[in-house]
């Protein structure tokens, strides 16, 4: 099966990367699926967990904050201020900083955790 | 013991002290460097990636976009210089510094009026003292930048930029730095952000082939709204980590110099005091052998 490269890659620091055979994520007009040999695109994305299907049925689920994604000659970059892989997530703390920035109403913050949340959980 | 050889004996006493400072803020540095320069190492993938991402929308679009569009007769610039927090580090910040004062004058010598804001304690007491002004600066993070702290000033930056020249906005962004070259060689270098000068990204593309026709999500013109941000703040993040590493390389060299000149120092001071020494046990040889003889000079006489 045909493959794509992967490179999810955060301000400071390089945070996942591979071969996967269909990327999915969702950007400002809509959700989209990327495999190998997909038209070149560019795109801003929604806050929002990205899953990333590897040839040998494993997922990888990464909360990425914002950011873009380039598709060009089956290489796929996955551009973001802060990412980070689910299991890198601590539930409980995103937890309380959802509950905290629930009770502040700020939504940005509201946000960052209902997506870390999200990708560490499948909520 | 004599007075002189006292002296001699406090002021190796108060070197040796010196030396052992220098010589801990030297492997303090050497060690920081290499955290820095891993630092740099680590935000380089994002840096080029976006760079990439850039010069392809603004190449391969149409779009006319106000952060890459050069205003006919630009009139105001602003200037962001990248200092130190701390001194002890040769000539770091006075070089950016100079770079930056240099850059203003040939700005100001194209008709353009400056605004400077400024990154680091160092840089922020030069243009204090000297009256000068500063549009705006930020300090107590220069040995150890975060993207966080880039995203604050280049959202100052990014704001000056977008308001219209007439209501005290910029036309211009430029940004003074230091480049990290090796652990000996780092160089004040200047840059201009925004507009975005196609030239030099265009001369990295070259280098990679043609770009493919992208698709652009949702269309070319939010993608660039949403890209040029993140990249002045990338272009910023970049710079201060680089500034990072060459100041901690700086305050390795001077301190590692320090070190040697307070060494030297101890083994001169260490000789004149062992002279001082030598001549004391001379004289008080010849003294008790001056005295000996005379005093056998005088029991003979008495004989």
């Amino acid at each position: 099966m045909a493959e794509l490269h992967v490179e999810l890659v955060a301000a400071d620091r390089k945070v996942w990367s591979g071969e996967a055979t269909i990327v999915l994520a969702r950007t400002k007009s809509g959700d989209i699926g990327i495999q190998p040999n997909h038209t070149p695109v560019l795109g801003a994305m929604d806050p929002q967990p990205v899953t990333i299907r590897q040839a040998d049925g494993t997922t990888v689920i990464a909360a990425v904050h914002g950011g873009f994604l380039s598709f060009a000659d089956n290489k796929l970059s996955i551009l973001a201020e802060v990412a980070e892989l689910a299991d890198e997530i601590d539930v409980d703390r995103a937890e309380r900083a959802l509950a905290s920035a629930k009770a502040d109403s700020e939504a940005v913050a509201q946000r960052r955790a209902e997506v870390r949340l999200l990708a560490a959980t499948g909520r | 013991m004599g007075a002189q050889l006292r002296v001699y004996k406090r002021r190796i006493r108060s070197v040796t002290a010196t030396k052992k400072i220098t010589k801990a803020m030297e492997m303090i540095s050497a060690s920081r460097i290499m955290k820095a320069q891993r630092a740099v190492a680590a935000s380089t993938p994002y840096a080029t990636e976006l760079t990439r991402a850039v010069t392809a929308v603004a190449t391969r679009s149409n779009a006319k976009h106000p952060l890459t569009t050069e205003p006919e007769g630009a009139t105001r610039a602003a200037v962001l210089v990248v200092t130190a927090d701390r001194g002890l580090a040769g000539g770091y910040s006075s070089n950016a510094i100079k770079a930056a004062l240099e850059l203003t004058k040939r700005l100001q010598s194209e008709g353009k009026a400056v605004e400077t804001y400024i990154i680091g304690r160092k840089g922020v007491s030069y243009y204090g003292f000297r009256n000068l002004p500063v549009a705006g600066s930020w300090v107590g993070f220069s040995d150890k930048p975060t993207y966080q702290d880039a995203k604050e000033a280049s959202a100052a930056l990014i704001d000056a930029f977008v308001t219209e020249t007439a209501e005290g906005g910029v036309d211009e962004l430029h940004i003074v730095s230091t480049e990290f070259v090796s652990m000996l060689t780092q160089n004040p270098v200047e840059a201009r952000l925004l507009p975005l000068s196609l030239a030099e990204t265009e001369a990295d593309a070259e280098e990679q082939g043609p770009f493919p026709l992208y698709d652009f999500e949702p269309s070319a013109e939010g993608v660039l709204d949403a890209l040029l941000p993140r990249y002045v703040e990338s272009r910023i993040y970049n710079a201060l980590l680089q500034s990072a590493a060459s100041e901690h390389a700086a305050r390795r060299r001077a301190m590692k110099s320090a070190t040697d000149n307070a060494g030297e120092l101890i083994k001169s001071l260490t000789r004149l005091a062992n002279t001082a020494r030598q001549a004391e046990i001379t004289q008080e040889i010849s003294e008790i052998v001056g005295g000996a003889s005379a005093l056998a000079d005088a029991t003979a006489g008495s004989d």
